[in-house]
Parts: structure tokens; C-alpha cells; sequence
């Protein structure tokens, strides 16, 4: 087993164009690591721009109306720029520095991702491009204004089937050409060797704090970890510091209209093993290796593949993966908003469909964490046309 | 010697560079598709790469990722494409590349693909997106099925990674012009005639150059200091632009005629 594989998942299947940048980033991201100045100046902006620690809340109304598990919920909705995906960029883009790039690119699905990239890259005052999807510049078009108004061009991806996937492999393609000055930054924990470790060890510090703060606040570890997952970064990140120490660690695909069909996005409930992106993990996709189209109400979760270590996690039995609907993740949305004040993100409601799912089977002395990833501001628009109401 | 090894030797007897016309197999439809093929094999060329449409190919530019999805919304699957290549093998002796992106090679089976390879009349196996450290496994069984596996060497590739790249080729050594992805250029980039040089004192395989390439005029310029010159957006854009012409194969006749005479040094 080569050191970038978790198990038979991950790997680095580029064209051979992009394999030495693999292995200078790698390198750097090594050699940032061991460095104390890059991890002193990564934890000032963490708390002085990013706004962490993010709290970890206790959800007492929820808690009452679930009767079951005592609920808590990481507050990464809190992040600036309103989610988790400022804590990665964050940390790649001072690597970009390190690196001498003075361009930066991405893909993103909701938004968010190409937000926090388009942030960072003002801040350091870099040039910045962003892939997105055709479908998903009209569900989410509040973030594809903000994103202009940080300065950053956001380009629009009219192959395939519109969406996440597309924009990644544009993505991938700029980098292919532009390599030498560009650095590309994936937006979650997928990709080749080393994006899946990289990301998921710069959204590991949710899981850090996590810990301390249960500690403080109930003198234990918790009992059940739940995030959303769709290339599975906010996941990754909540449950990294736990893995194999006792916690349940519960990751929610997006179940779409149900998995009886083929309008979901489940790659790891509904798919098979193959190669997607650079890695090598579940995929949604045909017997001849055909990536198939993928559905998902949340845009952010509307993605065929998964990061090669819940592959892994999944196959050893370390976390399980279910499933929740267009229809559970909107009830939890309102549930959450009437419940605890709090409007979470369409990703962020999947997690929460899933503590709905889970907590009232448990007795009332369990713990469970639920990663609320984002705010849900930029999908208020898209709720209100999905259930037929004229703002 | 593999029929790939051959040609080589005997375009070296000649004094000529091989001409690799690539096309996107089952595009525009299968049957033309054949035509083509046919057409290109009779008009000089010497190694055909047909391209096995995939749903996301990333190393692949606007040009093919059209033709791959036409190809893919016609039903082509690999079973098409085998036959297909069966029936090309049984007129002609031209050698024959499949390209391919890895995914579609690993769900249908390694093994099983490289068997199906072998038996239908594939010589070489090109797979877009496996670099050296994880194509181990495939380059065994390619072995064993006496494919010849053709590698990638790229602009950035350090010295380091050159001379791993160029171990593992059998076949030939696939020299990328240029950053980016594939598409039809104006010109060829400058640094191409000093890796090119650079990787002939590393070894004796032949160096076929492509990404970018679209005229004779290119395929002229890579003759002298390369062993073949691919030219494929230029060959799939000309057939994008008489889809439906009653004259389409004569063009592509015509178009490969031309660019083989380049070759000529
Ligand atoms: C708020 C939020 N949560 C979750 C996700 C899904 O990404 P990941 O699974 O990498 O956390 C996204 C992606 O856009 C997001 O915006």
C-alpha cells in the first residue's frame, strides 16, 4: 500500500501534466506542516479573520421535540463567509503563497466553496477563477454575486450534466494548462494524493474542538457524530479526530427522491467502487464505468463521487453512511429554523435529517454531534420556488 | 516483435515518421466511424488511435469531450467498440491504439479488457489518465496480454519522472506538446525541440508527439526530430464540420493523405 492510499481507495490517476505539481504540493504541504511559522500564522487567521472557535451548542428545544439523545450542534455555520470551507481554503491559500502562486482556481457546487476561495484570494490579493455549473449559477445565484463582488470571475460550465462534477473536471483542465502558476484548490476531501489528506487535516480542527469543548461541557467524549457528506470535507473534518476511539461516526448522503430510483446522490449507499477525479473511491455510475447524472435538492451535495477515505471507512466499518431525502432535509430545515433560531444550510439540513432519524431511538444520556456546515441564507431562494412560494 | 514495433522499424528503413490519426470511436455514428478508419489506414497512416468515448474526460478539450458525448448519447459501449475494431482488423493490418480513460478499464475489468484488447485486434493501450506509480498492475496484465502499454511524458515531467515514464512505455513514448488539454493549435510551442532532444539521449523508444497538432505543416516539424506526429481535435473537428457532407470520407482521405506526406523526411 502506497503511502497516499487509504486501502485500496485514493491513489493519483492525473494526466502525467499534473503529477509533478502533485508531488511539489505535496512536498510544500509537508515541509508547511513541520514548519511552526506557517502553522502560527494558519491559527491567526483561523481566529482572527475566520472567527474560530466555532461553538459547540447545546440544541435544547430540538433535544425535547426528538426525545431521545441530548443533541449538541458545532457551529460551523458561524465561519466567516458562513461555512466550513473557509477553514481549507484558508490553509491552502497561505501554501499557494508559500508556493509563489499568484493564481488561484476552484470548483464549486452551492457556492460555498467557491466563496471561501474567492475570500481568501482578496485577502491575499491573488487572482482568482471559479468553475461552476450552469444549473447551479441559477440555484445559487446569491453566491455567484458574492463571489463577484470579492473580485473573482466565476465561469460557467455548460458540459455534462451542469453541475459539480462538470465544474471539476473544467477545473482540472485549466490547472492542466496553467499548472505553473496556478494552484488549484479542491473544495473538499477528493481528488488525488495529497488533496484527500490535506483537506481533510485542515477541517480537522472542527473535530479538535469538538473534543475540548465536550470535555468542558460534559466531562466526556460524545456518542455520535453526524455530518452531511457529499465529497465529505465537513465530515471528515468532525470525525477525524475520532476514528477508532469509541464515537459512532454517521456520515448523511443525499438521498435524493429515494435510492430506489436514479435521482439521488449516494455514492457511497448507491455506488460502486471505480476512479472519479484522481481517486479512486465509491462512484455513481454505469456496468461500462459511465459517470452517471446525480440528484440532490442541496447543490452542495449534488456530486457522483466521495472522498476516498469514507470509502475506506465505510469498508472497515469505522463510520457508517445513511441516507437522507429531498423531503427529510427540507422538514429538518424548517424543523431546525423553528426549533433552535437557526437556518441552516441545505448540506447542513441532511446532517440534521439524520440526528431526526437517529435520536429518538436513543436513551437520553447519549451525546450526539451535529455539524451544522453552513448557513442556509443562500438556499432560501431555492426553498421558497421548491415549495411554490412568490417572494 | 509487436506489430507497433514493426511499423517503426520499417518507417525507420524509409526515413519516415509514423503518421497517428486519432478518432473518437462510434463518432459520428459506428458506421461512418468504420469509414473513416479505413479511409485513414488507405491514406498512409500508420498507427490509428480510436478513442474509447468516456463521460469525463478530463485531459480532453471541447473538441473530443463534443464527439465523446455524441458518441456516448448513441449508445457506444465497449462492447460496440470491440466489435468495431474486430471488424476493422479483419481488412486492414494497420496497427491500432485504444485510449482510454482508466475508470472504464477498471469497472469493466482489467483482465478482461486487455483479453477483449488482444482478441479483436488491439496492438497498443493508451490510458489518459495512469501515470507510472499507478499503473503497475495494468502493465503486468497489459504485458501478459502482449499489449504494448504507450505512457505519457508531459512538459513538466522532471528528469526523474521522464525516465520512469519511458521505462514503462513499450510501444512508444507519447510526448505532450504543450500544457493543457487536447485541442486543435496554431503553432507548436518552442520548447518542444529541446525535450524532444533531451528525451532521445535517454532512450531508444520512439517519441510520437501530439496535443495540439493540426496540419502538415506541424506534422513536417515534428518529423525530423520525433518518430510520429498524433494529430486528433484537428481530425475529429473536420468531421464535426462535414457531418452530413456526402463527401466526408474523401475529405478525411484527403485531410490524412496530405499529413502523411509531411511525414516524409
Ligand atoms: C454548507 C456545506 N456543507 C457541506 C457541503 C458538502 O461538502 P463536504 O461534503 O465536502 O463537506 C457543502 C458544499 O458545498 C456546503 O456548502
Amino acid at each position: 500500500m502506497k503511502q497516499w492510499h487509504f486501502g485500496e481507495f485514493g491513489g493519483r490517476y492525473v494526466p502525467e501534466t499534473l503529477m509533478p505539481a502533485l508531488e511539489e504540493l505535496a512536498a510544500e504541504y509537508a515541509r508547511a506542516q513541520a514548519d511552526p511559522a506557517f502553522n502560527a500564522e494558519l491559527d491567526y487567521y483561523l481566529r482572527e479573520y475566520v472567527g474560530r472557535p466555532t461553538p459547540l451548542y447545546q440544541a435544547k428545544r430540538l433535544t425535547e421535540k426528538l426525545g431521545g439523545a441530548r443533541i449538541y450542534l458545532k457551529r460551523e455555520d458561524l465561519c466567516h463567509t458562513g461555512s466550513h470551507k473557509l477553514n481549507n481554503t484558508m490553509g491552502q491559500v497561505l501554501l499557494a503563497r508559500r508556493m509563489g502562486k499568484p493564481r488561484v482556481i476552484a470548483e464549486t457546487g452551492a457556492g460555498q466553496h467557491g466563496v471561501a476561495t474567492a475570500t481568501v484570494a482578496a485577502l491575499f490579493g491573488l487572482e482568482c477563477d471559479v468553475y461552476m455549473g450552469a444549473e447551479d449559477m441559477r440555484r445559487q445565484a446569491l453566491n455567484v454575486y458574492r463571489m463577484r463582488l470579492l473580485g473573482a470571475r466565476v465561469i460557467s460550465v455548460e458540459s455534462g450534466s451542469r453541475t459539480l462534477k462538470d465544474a471539476t473536471s473544467e477545473a482540472m483542465r485549466d490547472w492542466a494548462a496553467t499548472v505553473e502558476h496556478t494552484h488549484y484548490i479542491i473544495g473538499s476531501v477528493v481528488g488525488p494524493h495529497p488533496y484527500p489528506t490535506m483537506v481533510r487535516d485542515f477541517q480537522a480542527i472542527i473535530g479538535r474542538e469538538v473534543e475540548r469543548d465536550m470535555q468542558q461541557q460534559e466531562g466526556r467524549l460524545p456518542d455520535y457524530l453526524v455530518a452531511c457528506v457529499g465529497g465529505g470535507s465537513n465530515a471528515m473534518g468532525l470525525f477525524h479526530q475520532f476514528v477508532g476511539r469509541g464515537p459512532k461516526l454517521v456520515g448523511v448522503e443525499a438521498g435524493g427522491l429515494g435510492l430506489s430510483g436514479d435521482k439521488h446522490s449516494a455514492s457511497i449507499n448507491a455506488g460502486s467502487p471505480g476512479i472519479l477525479h484522481g481517486a479512486r473511491s465509491f462512484i455513481i455510475q454505469d456496468d461500462q464505468g459511465q459517470v452517471l447524472p446525480t440528484h440532490s435538492v442541496s447543490a452542495g451535495l449534488d456530486y457522483p463521487g466521495v472522498g476516498p477515505e469514507h470509502a475506506w471507512l465505510k469498508d472497515t466499518g469505522k463510520a457508517e453512511y445513511i441516507t437522507a431525502t429531498d423531503a427529510e432535509a427540507l422538514e429538518a430545515f424548517h424543523l431546525l429554523a423553528e426549533y433552535e433560531g437557526i437556518i441552516p444550510a441545505l448540506e447542513s439540513s441532511h446532517a440534521v435529517a439524520g440526528a431526526v432519524r437517529l435520536a429518538p431511538g436513543l436513551s437520553s444520556d447519549m451525546l450526539m454531534v451535529v455539524n451544522i456546515s453552513g448557513r442556509g441564507d443562500k438556499d432560501v431562494n431555492e426553498i421558497a420556488e421548491v415549495e411554490g412560494v412568490e417572494l | 516483435m509487436s506489430r507497433i514495433e514493426k511499423r517503426f522499424k520499417m518507417l525507420k528503413e524509409r526515413n519516415e515518421a509514423a503518421l497517428i490519426p486519432f478518432v473518437t470511436a462510434g463518432y459520428p455514428d459506428l458506421h461512418r466511424c468504420r469509414d473513416i478508419v479505413m479511409a485513414l489506414a488507405e491514406a498512409g497512416a500508420d498507427i490509428i488511435e480510436l478513442g474509447i468515448p468516456y463521460s469525463d474526460p478530463v485531459a480532453d478539450g471541447p473538441v473530443i469531450q463534443a464527439a465523446s458525448q455524441q458518441a456516448l448519447a448513441a449508445s457506444m459501449d465497449l462492447e460496440a467498440f470491440f466489435n468495431l475494431v474486430a471488424e476493422v482488423r479483419q481488412s486492414s493490418d494497420v496497427p491500432l491504439v485504444a485510449m482510454t480513460y482508466y475508470n472504464p478499464v477498471f469497472v469493466y475489468g482489467q483482465e478482461r479488457f486487455a483479453d477483449n484488447c488482444r482478441q479483436s485486434g488491439i496492438d497498443g493501450v493508451i490510458v489518459s489518465d495512469l501515470p507510472p506509480e499507478e499503473g503497475e498492475e495494468w502493465l503486468k496484465i497489459a504485458a501478459v496480454a502482449g499489449l504494448d502499454t504507450i505512457m505519457l511524458a508531459a512538459p513538466t515531467s522532471t528528469e526523474e519522472r521522464l525516465r520512469r515514464v519511458i521505462d514503462s512505455a513499450s510501444g512508444f513514448v507519447y510526448c505532450v506538446s504543450r500544457l493543457g488539454v487536447t485541442g486543435a493549435d496554431q503553432d507548436l510551442s518552442d520548447s518542444l525541440r529541446p525535450r524532444l532532444e533531451r528525451m532521445r539521449a535517454m532512450t531508444d523508444k520512439p517519441l510520437c508527439v501530439g496535443f495540439g497538432i493540426s496540419t502538415a505543416e506541424h506534422v513536417r516539424q515534428v518529423a525530423a526530430p520525433a518518430d510520429g506526429a498524433v494529430v486528433g481535435s484537428a481530425l475529429v473537428r473536420l468531421v464535426a464540420g462535414n457531418d452530413g457532407a456526402p463527401d466526408l470520407i474523401d475529405r478525411v482521405r484527403e485531410f490524412a493523405v496530405g499529413l502523411k506526406k509531411a511525414t516524409v523526411r
